[in-house]
């Protein structure tokens, strides 16, 4: 039986990570201030973009070119920054087959 | 059909434009006009359009009134080209016609006489018919010195190449004698052919003119053309400064077309040198380029939203369009005012033709 056992052992599936969705406020110090993503999201993800979000926005400073606003487009999700006082609100939009073509 | 000439107006100020540009429609044939605000701009629009008459301001930021009409004559000896300026000064003046400029006029003049500045224009938009060689756009210069020769006439050809003036003296169809750029003879003809193009007008003969010339027309031209052959094929430095500013010029002519403000080609950090035309600070934005792509990347990977198609970002100046491709990330800026919408549609082509 033991060797049925190891034939038919249901084997761990790959996690398959929804994308966020909804919006997220940063400050600048990129820590989490409110959102209205699903809880059940990873919250170090959605620190990690609003991280990256603010690297963007200061960086772009830096080479004197101050933004007010940032659209990150990737095959599967659009992320919409604008810029709040050093800090950023987030928002966060899967995209389906069905989303607008993005501009 | 009546042939609608293009008039491009040069000036800094966008206002005198607007006034110009606007009294340019008086014209009686009701040219075409466009207008720029910079001498690079300019430049690049008249090497995709053919223009008839340029109308340029002397003071300007950047390239200069005169340095844009030392490039005119060498690149468009045909263009006719008007200077209108505010600089009442003799100096200038002189030095606008040692340039080969048509006509120079203040703009305080143009105010009073505006008729009469008018019927100038039009004057040199049709002097087109009055006759002479420039209308002969498919003839060689071999070509019609041939036909001189072979009609066995007696004439001399005065030669006009912007600021250039050359002779040549034909007495019953032998080439007696060749003036050009401070040489005489054989020498000066052989510079002579190597011109490209210019405006020609024949001269009354000179019979007792000296003989410098003994060699028959037939074999000069013969000789010259071999040499023209020799120097055209091996590819020297020169030309390949010439093909590099060409492809430079047609680029802006590009981004004058779209209606972009810049494009900057920011190659992955130590793998090539960063290319950009419309804007003085490269190295910043080419930094700003690259860490964009970098970064946008990296989070993409990092939340599995798949790989980055671009980024875009504006402000109250411009708008800006990021598009990563696998050896380089591509930054372009638009102005605030153009449409969002096809923007990206936009950016691409762009940097479809700017690699092509």
């Amino acid at each position: 039986m033991g060797f049925l056992k190891r034939l038919f052992r249901i084997r761990s599936r790959a996690a398959v990570q929804q994308l966020p969705s909804g919006s997220i406020a940063v400050d600048r110090e990129g820590n989490v201030v409110t959102s209205t993503v699903s809880s059940t999201y990873s919250k170090d993800l959605l620190r990690a973009i609003g991280r990256d979000v603010l690297v963007l926005f200061r960086e772009a400073r830096e080479a004197q070119m101050p933004l007010a606003e940032v659209n990150i487009h990737f095959v599967s999700l659009c992320i919409t920054a604008r810029e709040l006082r050093g800090g950023a609100v987030i928002f966060l939009f899967p995209q389906t087959a069905l989303s607008p073509l993005p501009t | 059909m009546e042939i609608r000439h293009k008039i491009l107006v040069l000036d800094d100020d966008a206002d005198w434009l607007k006034l110009s540009s606007e009294l340019l429609t008086h014209l009686p044939s009701k040219p075409e006009i466009r207008t720029v605000t910079s001498g690079a701009r300019a430049l690049a629009l008249m090497e995709t359009e053919p223009f008839r008459l340029l109308i340029c301001d002397l003071k300007m930021p950047r390239i200069d009134g005169l340095q844009v009409l030392a490039i005119v004559r060498r690149r468009f000896p045909e263009l006719r080209t008007v200077v209108l300026s505010a600089l009442e000064d003799e100096e200038f003046r002189s030095r606008a016609y040692a340039l080969g400029v048509d006509l120079f006029w203040l703009k305080t003049e143009m105010q009073r006489n505006l008729q009469m500045y008018l019927d100038c224009l039009e004057s040199l938009l049709g002097r087109e018919t009055d006759g002479g060689f420039r209308g002969i756009q498919s003839k060689s210069l071999m070509d019609i010195i041939q036909m001189e020769c072979l009609s066995r006439s007696s004439t001399v050809l005065r030669l006009t190449r912007g600021a250039l003036v050359a002779k040549l003296w034909i007495q019953d169809g032998e080439l007696i004698d060749a003036e050009a750029e401070g040489t005489r003879g054989e020498t000066a003809f052989r510079r002579i052919l190597a011109w490209k193009s210019g405006t020609f007008e024949n001269l009354p003969a000179e019979p007792n003119r000296e003989h410098t010339i003994t060699k028959s027309v037939n074999a000069l031209l013969l000789e010259s053309a071999q040499a023209m052959d020799e120097t055209a094929n091996p590819v020297e430095p020169e030309s390949v400064e010439q093909a590099a500013h060409r492809k430079t010029i047609w680029k802006l002519a590009l981004l004058t077309r779209e209606n972009a403000e810049f494009v900057i080609a920011a190659p992955a950090e130590g793998r090539g040198e960063v290319e950009a035309l419309g804007t003085q600070s490269v190295q910043p934005l080419a930094h700003w380029t690259r860490r964009a792509a970098e970064v946008a990347r990296r989070l993409g990977e990092h939340i599995e939203a798949g790989p980055l198609t671009h980024l875009g970002a504006h402000n109250l100046e411009r708008q800006l369009l990021v598009l990563p491709r696998e050896d380089k990330s591509y930054l372009v800026g638009w102005p605030p005012n153009v449409e969002a919408g096809p923007l990206l549609e936009k950016s691409k082509k762009l940097i479809a033709s700017w690699d092509s």
